[in-house]
Protein backbone atom coordinates (compact mmCIF):
# COMPACT_ATOMS: atom_id res chain seq x y z
CA UNK A 1 0.00 0.00 0.00
CA UNK A 2 1.42 3.13 -1.00
CA UNK A 3 2.26 5.00 2.32
CA UNK A 4 0.42 8.75 1.97
CA UNK A 5 0.44 11.62 3.58
CA UNK A 6 -1.10 15.18 3.66
CA UNK A 7 0.90 17.08 1.56
CA UNK A 8 2.67 13.82 -0.77
CA UNK A 9 0.35 14.72 -3.61
CA UNK A 10 0.51 18.58 -3.08
CA UNK A 11 -0.49 19.97 -6.71
CA UNK A 12 -0.75 23.52 -8.15
CA UNK A 13 -4.25 23.65 -9.46
CA UNK A 14 -5.20 26.47 -11.05
CA UNK A 15 -3.80 30.06 -9.43
CA UNK A 16 -3.96 30.66 -6.34
CA UNK A 17 -5.16 27.37 -5.35
CA UNK A 18 -3.27 23.64 -4.63
CA UNK A 19 -5.47 20.74 -4.15
CA UNK A 20 -3.61 18.69 -0.86
CA UNK A 21 -4.89 14.73 -0.13
CA UNK A 22 -6.49 15.64 3.02
CA UNK A 23 -8.27 12.47 5.15
CA UNK A 24 -6.81 9.37 4.92
CA UNK A 25 -9.01 6.06 3.29
CA UNK A 26 -9.21 4.56 6.61
CA UNK A 27 -10.45 8.11 7.67
CA UNK A 28 -12.74 8.49 5.66
CA UNK A 29 -14.45 5.20 5.41
CA UNK A 30 -14.64 4.88 9.45
CA UNK A 31 -15.86 8.53 9.20
CA UNK A 32 -18.86 7.49 6.99
CA UNK A 33 -19.38 4.65 9.03
CA UNK A 34 -19.93 6.20 12.12
CA UNK A 35 -22.46 8.73 10.58
CA UNK A 36 -24.49 5.63 9.62
CA UNK A 37 -23.89 4.03 13.35
CA UNK A 38 -25.14 7.09 15.04
CA UNK A 39 -27.84 7.69 13.28
CA UNK A 40 -29.48 4.23 13.42
CA UNK A 41 -28.45 4.42 17.40
CA UNK A 42 -30.07 7.96 18.09
CA UNK A 43 -32.94 7.31 16.38
CA UNK A 44 -33.26 3.25 17.97
CA UNK A 45 -31.96 4.96 21.19
CA UNK A 46 -35.11 7.54 21.33
CA UNK A 47 -37.34 4.08 21.00
CA UNK A 48 -35.79 2.81 24.02
CA UNK A 49 -36.11 5.40 25.83
CA UNK A 50 -39.43 5.55 25.20
CA UNK A 51 -40.06 2.63 26.96
CA UNK A 52 -39.59 4.46 30.24
CA UNK A 53 -39.75 7.93 29.85
CA UNK A 54 -38.02 9.49 33.22
CA UNK A 55 -34.20 9.44 33.99
CA UNK A 56 -32.88 9.37 37.47
CA UNK A 57 -29.83 9.63 39.43
CA UNK A 58 -28.23 6.61 41.41
CA UNK A 59 -29.16 2.95 41.22
CA UNK A 60 -32.88 2.56 40.75
CA UNK A 61 -36.40 4.20 39.85
CA UNK A 62 -36.45 6.88 43.07
CA UNK A 63 -39.04 9.80 42.20
CA UNK A 64 -37.36 10.95 44.06
CA UNK A 65 -34.40 11.64 42.65
CA UNK A 66 -35.85 12.05 38.60
CA UNK A 67 -33.94 14.70 36.72
CA UNK A 68 -35.74 14.51 33.46
CA UNK A 69 -39.59 13.36 32.42
CA UNK A 70 -41.78 13.29 29.63
CA UNK A 71 -45.49 12.01 30.24
CA UNK A 72 -48.90 12.83 28.69
CA UNK A 73 -51.76 14.55 31.16
CA UNK A 74 -55.04 15.45 31.51
CA UNK A 75 -56.16 18.66 31.81
CA UNK A 76 -59.24 20.26 33.49
CA UNK A 77 -60.83 20.98 30.47
CA UNK A 78 -60.82 16.97 29.35
CA UNK A 79 -58.19 17.44 26.60
CA UNK A 80 -54.44 16.04 27.45
CA UNK A 81 -50.98 17.95 27.58
CA UNK A 82 -47.43 16.76 26.78
CA UNK A 83 -45.40 17.82 29.72
CA UNK A 84 -41.63 17.46 30.05
CA UNK A 85 -40.20 18.19 33.16
CA UNK A 86 -36.14 18.70 33.71
CA UNK A 87 -35.10 19.35 37.16
CA UNK A 88 -37.87 21.69 39.02
CA UNK A 89 -38.84 23.02 36.15
CA UNK A 90 -41.89 21.72 33.41
CA UNK A 91 -42.54 22.68 30.06
CA UNK A 92 -45.33 22.36 27.89
CA UNK A 93 -44.04 20.26 24.76
CA UNK A 94 -47.58 18.89 23.29
CA UNK A 95 -47.24 17.77 20.48
CA UNK A 96 -43.64 16.69 20.16
CA UNK A 97 -42.39 15.06 24.09
CA UNK A 98 -44.67 13.53 26.16
CA UNK A 99 -47.82 13.64 23.90
CA UNK A 100 -47.51 13.70 20.01
CA UNK A 101 -49.36 12.91 16.89
CA UNK A 102 -48.97 9.72 15.46
CA UNK A 103 -48.93 8.65 11.21
CA UNK A 104 -52.97 8.74 11.01
CA UNK A 105 -52.88 12.14 13.19
CA UNK A 106 -54.62 9.86 16.64
CA UNK A 107 -52.71 11.51 19.39
CA UNK A 108 -50.00 9.20 21.15
CA UNK A 109 -48.68 9.52 24.71
CA UNK A 110 -44.98 8.63 24.15
CA UNK A 111 -41.51 10.43 24.88
CA UNK A 112 -40.15 11.38 21.55
CA UNK A 113 -42.04 11.72 18.20
CA UNK A 114 -42.63 9.40 16.27
CA UNK A 115 -40.63 11.18 13.60
CA UNK A 116 -37.35 10.72 15.29
CA UNK A 117 -37.75 6.88 16.37
CA UNK A 118 -36.49 3.95 14.75
CA UNK A 119 -39.21 2.01 14.38
CA UNK A 120 -41.51 5.08 14.21
CA UNK A 121 -44.13 3.27 16.22
CA UNK A 122 -43.85 2.04 19.36
CA UNK A 123 -41.67 -1.72 19.19
CA UNK A 124 -38.83 -1.74 21.73
CA UNK A 125 -38.00 -5.14 20.82
CA UNK A 126 -37.19 -4.27 17.06
CA UNK A 127 -35.53 -1.01 19.00
CA UNK A 128 -33.22 -3.04 20.65
CA UNK A 129 -31.84 -4.66 17.59
CA UNK A 130 -30.83 -1.95 15.95
CA UNK A 131 -29.55 -0.38 18.88
CA UNK A 132 -27.31 -3.69 19.52
CA UNK A 133 -26.51 -4.66 15.74
CA UNK A 134 -25.11 -0.79 15.22
CA UNK A 135 -23.56 -0.39 18.74
CA UNK A 136 -21.38 -3.71 18.12
CA UNK A 137 -21.02 -2.41 14.58
CA UNK A 138 -19.93 1.37 16.32
CA UNK A 139 -17.65 -0.25 18.67
CA UNK A 140 -15.86 -2.10 16.15
CA UNK A 141 -15.44 0.94 13.54
CA UNK A 142 -14.13 2.98 16.74
CA UNK A 143 -12.06 0.64 17.12
CA UNK A 144 -10.54 0.52 14.05
CA UNK A 145 -9.70 3.79 13.59
CA UNK A 146 -8.32 4.45 16.87
CA UNK A 147 -5.88 1.64 15.94
CA UNK A 148 -4.96 3.56 13.05
CA UNK A 149 -5.01 7.15 14.27
CA UNK A 150 -2.72 5.77 17.33
CA UNK A 151 -0.56 3.67 15.25
CA UNK A 152 0.04 5.97 12.01
CA UNK A 153 0.67 9.23 13.44
CA UNK A 154 -2.66 11.08 13.19
CA UNK A 155 -3.61 11.42 16.63
CA UNK A 156 -0.07 13.12 16.90
CA UNK A 157 0.23 14.69 13.75
CA UNK A 158 -3.29 15.96 13.13
CA UNK A 159 -5.47 16.16 16.21
CA UNK A 160 -3.09 17.09 18.63
CA UNK A 161 -2.76 20.71 19.40
CA UNK A 162 0.72 22.40 19.31
CA UNK A 163 2.10 24.88 21.73
CA UNK A 164 1.89 27.65 18.84
CA UNK A 165 -2.31 26.56 18.28
CA UNK A 166 -3.13 26.64 22.12
CA UNK A 167 -1.34 30.38 22.60
CA UNK A 168 -3.37 30.99 19.50
CA UNK A 169 -6.75 29.90 20.88
CA UNK A 170 -7.75 33.69 21.08
CA UNK A 171 -7.24 34.16 17.41
CA UNK A 172 -9.20 31.32 16.81
CA UNK A 173 -12.17 32.13 18.32
CA UNK A 174 -12.51 35.10 16.70
CA UNK A 175 -12.15 33.88 13.72
CA UNK A 176 -14.68 31.41 14.65
CA UNK A 177 -16.72 34.08 15.59
CA UNK A 178 -16.41 36.08 11.90
CA UNK A 179 -16.92 32.53 9.92
CA UNK A 180 -13.71 33.75 8.89
CA UNK A 181 -10.94 30.20 8.43
CA UNK A 182 -7.73 30.31 7.67
CA UNK A 183 -6.27 30.37 4.31
CA UNK A 184 -2.91 29.09 2.51
CA UNK A 185 -0.03 27.15 4.90
CA UNK A 186 -2.60 27.42 7.68
CA UNK A 187 -5.83 25.68 5.61
CA UNK A 188 -3.71 22.37 5.82
CA UNK A 189 -4.07 21.67 9.32
CA UNK A 190 -6.85 21.25 11.54
CA UNK A 191 -7.51 24.19 13.56
CA UNK A 192 -6.75 24.43 17.19
CA UNK A 193 -11.03 24.67 18.29
CA UNK A 194 -11.19 21.78 15.59
CA UNK A 195 -8.51 19.92 17.09
CA UNK A 196 -9.87 20.61 20.71
CA UNK A 197 -13.61 19.45 19.13
CA UNK A 198 -12.40 16.55 17.90
CA UNK A 199 -10.44 14.99 20.47
CA UNK A 200 -12.89 15.89 23.49
CA UNK A 201 -15.29 13.17 21.02
CA UNK A 202 -12.88 10.66 20.24
CA UNK A 203 -11.44 10.49 23.78
CA UNK A 204 -14.09 11.55 26.26
CA UNK A 205 -17.75 11.39 24.58
CA UNK A 206 -17.66 8.38 22.37
CA UNK A 207 -16.07 6.04 25.04
CA UNK A 208 -18.02 8.01 27.77
CA UNK A 209 -21.29 6.74 25.62
CA UNK A 210 -20.13 3.33 25.24
CA UNK A 211 -19.29 3.02 28.64
CA UNK A 212 -22.38 4.30 30.08
CA UNK A 213 -24.68 1.44 27.73
CA UNK A 214 -22.23 -1.02 28.89
CA UNK A 215 -23.40 0.04 32.56
CA UNK A 216 -26.90 -0.90 31.78
CA UNK A 217 -26.07 -4.43 31.33
CA UNK A 218 -26.83 -6.34 34.12
CA UNK A 219 -24.30 -8.88 33.07
CA UNK A 220 -21.31 -6.05 32.49
CA UNK A 221 -22.45 -4.99 35.58
CA UNK A 222 -21.70 -8.46 37.52
CA UNK A 223 -18.06 -9.16 35.38
CA UNK A 224 -17.01 -5.25 36.36
CA UNK A 225 -18.73 -3.87 38.93
CA UNK A 226 -16.55 -1.02 39.15
CA UNK A 227 -18.68 0.43 36.39
CA UNK A 228 -21.58 1.11 38.96
CA UNK A 229 -19.22 2.84 40.96
CA UNK A 230 -17.82 5.05 38.43
CA UNK A 231 -21.01 6.32 36.72
CA UNK A 232 -23.00 6.33 40.32
CA UNK A 233 -25.61 3.55 39.60
CA UNK A 234 -27.41 2.18 36.56
CA UNK A 235 -29.88 4.58 36.69
CA UNK A 236 -27.05 7.45 36.80
CA UNK A 237 -25.30 5.55 33.39
CA UNK A 238 -28.41 5.57 31.74
CA UNK A 239 -28.82 9.69 32.79
CA UNK A 240 -25.43 10.00 31.78
CA UNK A 241 -25.95 7.88 28.38
CA UNK A 242 -28.29 10.25 27.11
CA UNK A 243 -26.76 13.44 27.94
CA UNK A 244 -23.63 11.93 26.21
CA UNK A 245 -25.97 11.54 23.15
CA UNK A 246 -27.21 14.94 23.56
CA UNK A 247 -23.93 16.20 23.12
CA UNK A 248 -23.17 14.33 20.46
CA UNK A 249 -26.24 16.19 18.52
CA UNK A 250 -24.76 18.89 19.45
CA UNK A 251 -21.62 18.10 18.37
CA UNK A 252 -22.77 16.69 14.86
CA UNK A 253 -24.79 19.96 14.61
CA UNK A 254 -21.88 22.33 15.21
CA UNK A 255 -19.78 19.99 12.79
CA UNK A 256 -22.68 20.33 10.05
CA UNK A 257 -22.74 23.81 10.29
CA UNK A 258 -18.96 24.36 10.08
CA UNK A 259 -18.82 22.24 6.99
CA UNK A 260 -21.68 24.55 5.64
CA UNK A 261 -20.02 27.42 5.70
CA UNK A 262 -15.96 26.45 5.20
CA UNK A 263 -16.85 25.56 1.76
CA UNK A 264 -19.20 23.06 1.67
CA UNK A 265 -18.20 20.60 -1.69
CA UNK A 266 -14.61 21.71 -0.57
CA UNK A 267 -15.20 19.79 2.57
CA UNK A 268 -17.43 17.33 1.46
CA UNK A 269 -15.19 16.21 -1.19
CA UNK A 270 -12.20 15.96 1.04
CA UNK A 271 -14.38 13.30 3.43
CA UNK A 272 -15.21 11.30 0.06
CA UNK A 273 -12.27 11.62 -2.46
CA UNK A 274 -9.41 12.92 0.23
CA UNK A 275 -8.98 15.89 -2.27
CA UNK A 276 -9.28 19.33 -0.68
CA UNK A 277 -8.50 22.73 -2.12
CA UNK A 278 -6.97 25.25 -0.57
CA UNK A 279 -7.00 28.71 -1.58
CA UNK A 280 -3.71 31.43 -1.29
CA UNK A 281 -3.17 33.14 1.92
CA UNK A 282 -3.96 36.57 -0.19
CA UNK A 283 -7.02 35.31 -1.79
CA UNK A 284 -10.18 35.54 -0.65
CA UNK A 285 -12.61 33.09 -1.65
CA UNK A 286 -16.13 33.74 -1.43
CA UNK B 1 -52.26 30.13 -7.51
CA UNK B 2 -51.67 32.55 -5.34
CA UNK B 3 -50.56 30.64 -2.76
CA UNK B 4 -48.14 28.12 -4.72
CA UNK B 5 -46.48 31.46 -5.42
CA UNK B 6 -45.67 32.01 -2.00
CA UNK B 7 -43.72 29.01 -1.67
CA UNK B 8 -40.77 30.52 -1.18
CA UNK B 9 -37.09 28.65 -1.59
CA UNK B 10 -37.12 28.56 2.43
CA UNK B 11 -40.43 26.87 2.10
CA UNK B 12 -39.61 24.21 -0.01
CA UNK B 13 -36.63 23.10 1.77
CA UNK B 14 -38.13 22.72 4.53
CA UNK B 15 -41.07 20.42 2.58
CA UNK B 16 -38.36 18.40 1.11
CA UNK B 17 -36.12 17.79 4.29
CA UNK B 18 -39.64 16.97 6.27
CA UNK B 19 -40.82 14.45 3.19
CA UNK B 20 -37.12 13.57 2.99
CA UNK B 21 -37.57 12.45 6.26
CA UNK B 22 -40.63 10.44 6.22
CA UNK B 23 -39.47 8.54 3.24
CA UNK B 24 -35.99 7.78 5.39
CA UNK B 25 -38.31 6.40 8.38
CA UNK B 26 -40.58 4.62 6.43
CA UNK B 27 -37.94 2.91 5.31
CA UNK B 28 -36.84 2.05 8.23
CA UNK B 29 -39.86 0.60 9.30
CA UNK B 30 -40.09 -1.45 6.37
CA UNK B 31 -36.01 -2.79 6.37
CA UNK B 32 -37.66 -3.03 10.29
CA UNK B 33 -40.28 -5.50 9.05
CA UNK B 34 -37.97 -7.18 6.55
CA UNK B 35 -37.24 -10.98 7.73
CA UNK B 36 -33.42 -10.58 6.35
CA UNK B 37 -32.83 -7.52 7.79
CA UNK B 38 -34.33 -8.64 11.26
CA UNK B 39 -32.03 -11.68 10.80
CA UNK B 40 -28.84 -9.59 10.18
CA UNK B 41 -30.11 -7.72 13.02
CA UNK B 42 -30.28 -10.33 15.26
CA UNK B 43 -26.41 -11.78 14.49
CA UNK B 44 -25.57 -9.13 17.11
CA UNK B 45 -27.67 -11.16 19.53
CA UNK B 46 -25.16 -14.22 19.46
CA UNK B 47 -22.02 -11.56 19.17
CA UNK B 48 -23.28 -9.84 22.40
CA UNK B 49 -23.98 -13.47 24.41
CA UNK B 50 -20.55 -14.48 23.30
CA UNK B 51 -18.97 -11.64 24.39
CA UNK B 52 -20.61 -11.68 27.67
CA UNK B 53 -19.85 -15.04 28.54
CA UNK B 54 -16.53 -14.68 27.71
CA UNK B 55 -15.89 -11.89 30.03
CA UNK B 56 -18.09 -12.95 32.49
CA UNK B 57 -16.69 -15.51 34.27
CA UNK B 58 -19.31 -18.08 35.30
CA UNK B 59 -19.40 -17.30 39.42
CA UNK B 60 -19.51 -13.33 39.05
CA UNK B 61 -22.26 -12.11 41.51
CA UNK B 62 -24.50 -9.42 40.59
CA UNK B 63 -23.65 -6.86 43.16
CA UNK B 64 -25.25 -7.03 45.96
CA UNK B 65 -27.04 -4.10 47.93
CA UNK B 66 -27.40 -3.23 51.94
CA UNK B 67 -31.04 -2.85 53.02
CA UNK B 68 -30.77 0.63 53.11
CA UNK B 69 -31.36 0.91 49.46
CA UNK B 70 -34.44 -1.27 49.14
CA UNK B 71 -36.77 0.43 46.75
CA UNK B 72 -40.02 1.92 48.49
CA UNK B 73 -42.28 0.49 45.89
CA UNK B 74 -41.21 -2.12 43.55
CA UNK B 75 -42.78 -1.89 40.37
CA UNK B 76 -45.12 -5.21 39.44
CA UNK B 77 -44.95 -5.10 35.76
CA UNK B 78 -46.52 -7.88 32.85
CA UNK B 79 -48.88 -9.79 34.53
CA UNK B 80 -50.20 -8.73 38.58
CA UNK B 81 -52.07 -11.63 39.14
CA UNK B 82 -53.70 -14.69 37.70
CA UNK B 83 -57.10 -15.08 36.44
CA UNK B 84 -58.30 -18.36 37.20
CA UNK B 85 -60.27 -19.86 39.68
CA UNK B 86 -58.12 -22.56 40.55
CA UNK B 87 -54.90 -20.38 41.32
CA UNK B 88 -57.40 -17.59 43.23
CA UNK B 89 -58.51 -20.51 45.25
CA UNK B 90 -54.87 -21.61 46.34
CA UNK B 91 -54.09 -18.24 47.05
CA UNK B 92 -57.03 -18.10 49.34
CA UNK B 93 -55.27 -21.46 51.35
CA UNK B 94 -52.14 -19.56 51.23
CA UNK B 95 -50.96 -22.27 48.40
CA UNK B 96 -50.95 -25.07 50.60
CA UNK B 97 -52.41 -27.37 48.07
CA UNK B 98 -50.40 -26.05 45.48
CA UNK B 99 -47.17 -27.85 44.04
CA UNK B 100 -44.18 -27.08 41.93
CA UNK B 101 -43.86 -29.71 38.99
CA UNK B 102 -40.28 -30.61 38.18
CA UNK B 103 -40.04 -33.26 34.84
CA UNK B 104 -38.52 -33.02 31.90
CA UNK B 105 -35.05 -34.52 31.53
CA UNK B 106 -34.40 -35.05 35.06
CA UNK B 107 -33.60 -38.61 36.80
CA UNK B 108 -36.28 -38.14 39.52
CA UNK B 109 -39.09 -36.22 38.34
CA UNK B 110 -41.08 -34.65 42.00
CA UNK B 111 -43.33 -32.33 42.82
CA UNK B 112 -42.44 -30.23 45.98
CA UNK B 113 -45.23 -28.22 48.05
CA UNK B 114 -44.42 -24.57 49.43
CA UNK B 115 -43.06 -25.96 52.76
CA UNK B 116 -40.68 -28.41 51.60
CA UNK B 117 -39.17 -26.03 49.09
CA UNK B 118 -38.48 -23.81 52.22
CA UNK B 119 -36.13 -26.65 53.63
CA UNK B 120 -34.08 -26.72 50.57
CA UNK B 121 -31.18 -25.20 50.74
CA UNK B 122 -31.62 -21.13 50.35
CA UNK B 123 -29.98 -18.18 49.82
CA UNK B 124 -30.89 -14.50 50.95
CA UNK B 125 -30.02 -11.26 48.15
CA UNK B 126 -30.45 -7.88 47.89
CA UNK B 127 -30.49 -7.16 44.23
CA UNK B 128 -31.00 -4.49 41.72
CA UNK B 129 -34.05 -6.06 38.93
CA UNK B 130 -33.27 -4.36 35.66
CA UNK B 131 -36.25 -3.72 33.38
CA UNK B 132 -36.31 -4.28 29.63
CA UNK B 133 -37.57 -0.37 29.60
CA UNK B 134 -34.97 1.05 31.09
CA UNK B 135 -35.88 1.00 35.23
CA UNK B 136 -34.17 -0.72 38.06
CA UNK B 137 -35.83 -1.47 41.16
CA UNK B 138 -34.50 -3.16 44.47
CA UNK B 139 -35.68 -5.79 46.38
CA UNK B 140 -34.45 -8.16 48.65
CA UNK B 141 -35.39 -12.12 47.53
CA UNK B 142 -34.92 -15.90 49.16
CA UNK B 143 -35.73 -19.10 47.89
CA UNK B 144 -34.28 -22.28 47.15
CA UNK B 145 -30.80 -22.56 44.90
CA UNK B 146 -31.95 -23.88 42.29
CA UNK B 147 -28.12 -25.82 41.63
CA UNK B 148 -28.45 -28.06 44.68
CA UNK B 149 -32.25 -28.57 43.77
CA UNK B 150 -31.45 -29.56 40.16
CA UNK B 151 -28.30 -31.96 41.96
CA UNK B 152 -31.14 -33.56 44.25
CA UNK B 153 -33.18 -34.66 40.88
CA UNK B 154 -30.86 -35.45 38.77
CA UNK B 155 -30.60 -34.07 35.06
CA UNK B 156 -30.18 -36.43 32.67
CA UNK B 157 -27.03 -35.45 30.39
CA UNK B 158 -28.66 -34.38 27.36
CA UNK B 159 -30.61 -31.52 29.25
CA UNK B 160 -29.31 -28.21 28.40
CA UNK B 161 -32.16 -25.69 29.57
CA UNK B 162 -34.70 -25.38 32.07
CA UNK B 163 -38.13 -24.26 31.08
CA UNK B 164 -40.62 -22.19 33.53
CA UNK B 165 -44.03 -22.67 32.70
CA UNK B 166 -46.41 -20.25 34.39
CA UNK B 167 -49.83 -19.66 35.43
CA UNK B 168 -50.24 -15.96 34.04
CA UNK B 169 -51.37 -15.15 31.01
CA UNK B 170 -50.29 -12.21 28.75
CA UNK B 171 -51.91 -11.58 25.07
CA UNK B 172 -53.82 -14.95 25.52
CA UNK B 173 -50.89 -16.89 25.85
CA UNK B 174 -49.34 -18.78 29.01
CA UNK B 175 -45.96 -17.18 30.16
CA UNK B 176 -42.52 -19.45 29.87
CA UNK B 177 -39.34 -18.86 29.93
CA UNK B 178 -36.00 -20.72 29.52
CA UNK B 179 -32.57 -20.39 30.82
CA UNK B 180 -29.35 -22.45 30.54
CA UNK B 181 -27.10 -24.32 32.62
CA UNK B 182 -24.63 -21.96 33.11
CA UNK B 183 -27.54 -19.32 34.70
CA UNK B 184 -29.36 -22.41 36.22
CA UNK B 185 -26.59 -23.68 38.18
CA UNK B 186 -25.28 -19.67 39.22
CA UNK B 187 -24.98 -19.13 42.72
CA UNK B 188 -27.91 -16.12 43.02
CA UNK B 189 -30.22 -18.55 40.90
CA UNK B 190 -32.89 -19.03 43.24
CA UNK B 191 -36.91 -19.93 42.94
CA UNK B 192 -37.86 -17.39 45.43
CA UNK B 193 -40.90 -17.48 47.71
CA UNK B 194 -39.66 -14.37 49.83
CA UNK B 195 -39.80 -11.00 49.12
CA UNK B 196 -38.68 -8.21 51.35
CA UNK B 197 -39.16 -10.91 54.34
CA UNK B 198 -42.74 -11.42 53.39
CA UNK B 199 -44.05 -14.12 51.10
CA UNK B 200 -44.06 -12.91 47.85
CA UNK B 201 -46.88 -10.98 46.90
CA UNK B 202 -49.14 -12.07 44.04
CA UNK B 203 -48.10 -9.03 41.55
CA UNK B 204 -44.46 -10.01 42.38
CA UNK B 205 -45.56 -13.69 41.21
CA UNK B 206 -46.88 -15.88 44.26
CA UNK B 207 -45.97 -18.34 45.65
CA UNK B 208 -42.81 -19.24 43.63
CA UNK B 209 -40.67 -16.73 41.00
CA UNK B 210 -37.19 -16.94 39.16
CA UNK B 211 -34.54 -14.53 40.10
CA UNK B 212 -32.02 -14.90 37.46
CA UNK B 213 -29.91 -11.69 38.72
CA UNK B 214 -27.17 -11.23 35.96
CA UNK B 215 -29.87 -10.98 33.66
CA UNK B 216 -33.40 -8.60 32.48
CA UNK B 217 -36.19 -8.73 34.15
CA UNK B 218 -38.33 -10.99 31.56
CA UNK B 219 -36.28 -13.85 32.39
CA UNK B 220 -37.38 -14.04 35.93
CA UNK B 221 -40.90 -16.05 35.62
CA UNK B 222 -43.79 -15.45 38.22
CA UNK B 223 -46.19 -17.92 38.82
CA UNK B 224 -43.97 -20.87 38.50
CA UNK B 225 -45.82 -23.73 38.58
CA UNK B 226 -43.61 -26.84 36.41
CA UNK B 227 -39.98 -26.43 35.69
CA UNK B 228 -39.35 -28.81 32.79
CA UNK B 229 -35.47 -29.66 32.08
CA UNK B 230 -35.14 -30.25 28.11
CA UNK B 231 -32.84 -30.52 25.34
CA UNK B 232 -33.80 -27.82 23.09
CA UNK B 233 -36.11 -25.33 22.79
CA UNK B 234 -36.81 -25.47 19.33
CA UNK B 235 -40.42 -27.24 19.44
CA UNK B 236 -41.11 -25.48 22.46
CA UNK B 237 -44.44 -22.57 21.79
CA UNK B 238 -42.90 -20.14 18.93
CA UNK B 239 -39.69 -21.85 19.79
CA UNK B 240 -37.43 -19.06 20.89
CA UNK B 241 -37.49 -19.77 24.77
CA UNK B 242 -39.66 -17.59 25.81
CA UNK B 243 -42.84 -15.53 26.01
CA UNK B 244 -41.40 -12.25 25.09
CA UNK B 245 -38.49 -13.94 23.10
CA UNK B 246 -41.32 -15.47 20.50
CA UNK B 247 -42.25 -11.46 20.43
CA UNK B 248 -38.82 -10.65 19.40
CA UNK B 249 -36.66 -10.17 22.29
CA UNK B 250 -33.55 -11.74 22.64
CA UNK B 251 -33.17 -14.96 24.84
CA UNK B 252 -30.12 -13.95 25.87
CA UNK B 253 -31.17 -10.95 28.31
CA UNK B 254 -27.99 -9.85 29.57
CA UNK B 255 -27.27 -6.47 28.18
Amino acid sequence: MPKMSESSIATPANSGTSVIYRHTLVVRITHWVNVLCLFVLLLSGLQIFNAHTTLYLGSKMDPQRAVLSMRAVRQDDGSYAGLTTVGNTTFDTTGVLGLSRGPRGQLEARGFPDWITLPSYRDLATGRRWHFFFAWAFVLNGMAYLAYALLSGHVRRDLAPTGNDLRHIGRSVWEHIRLRFPKGEEARRYNVLQKLAYLAVIFGLLPLVILTGLTMSPALDAAFPVLLDIFGGRQSARTIHFLCATGIVLFVFVHVFMVLVSGVWNNLRSMITGRYAIAAEDHHAQ
Amino acid sequence: MPNDLKLSRRNLLVRGGAAGAAVLLGGCDQLSQSRSVRNVLDSAEGLTQAAQRLLLSRRALAREYPESALSAHFRANGSITVNDPTYQAQVETGFADWRLKIDGLVARPTELSLAELRRLPARTQITRHDCVEGWSAIGKWTGARLGPLLQSVGLKPEARYLVFHCADTLEGDLYYESIDLIDAFHEQTILAYDMNDKPLPVPHGAPLRLRVERQLGYKMAKYVMRMEAVASLAAMRGGRGGFWEDRGYAWYAGI
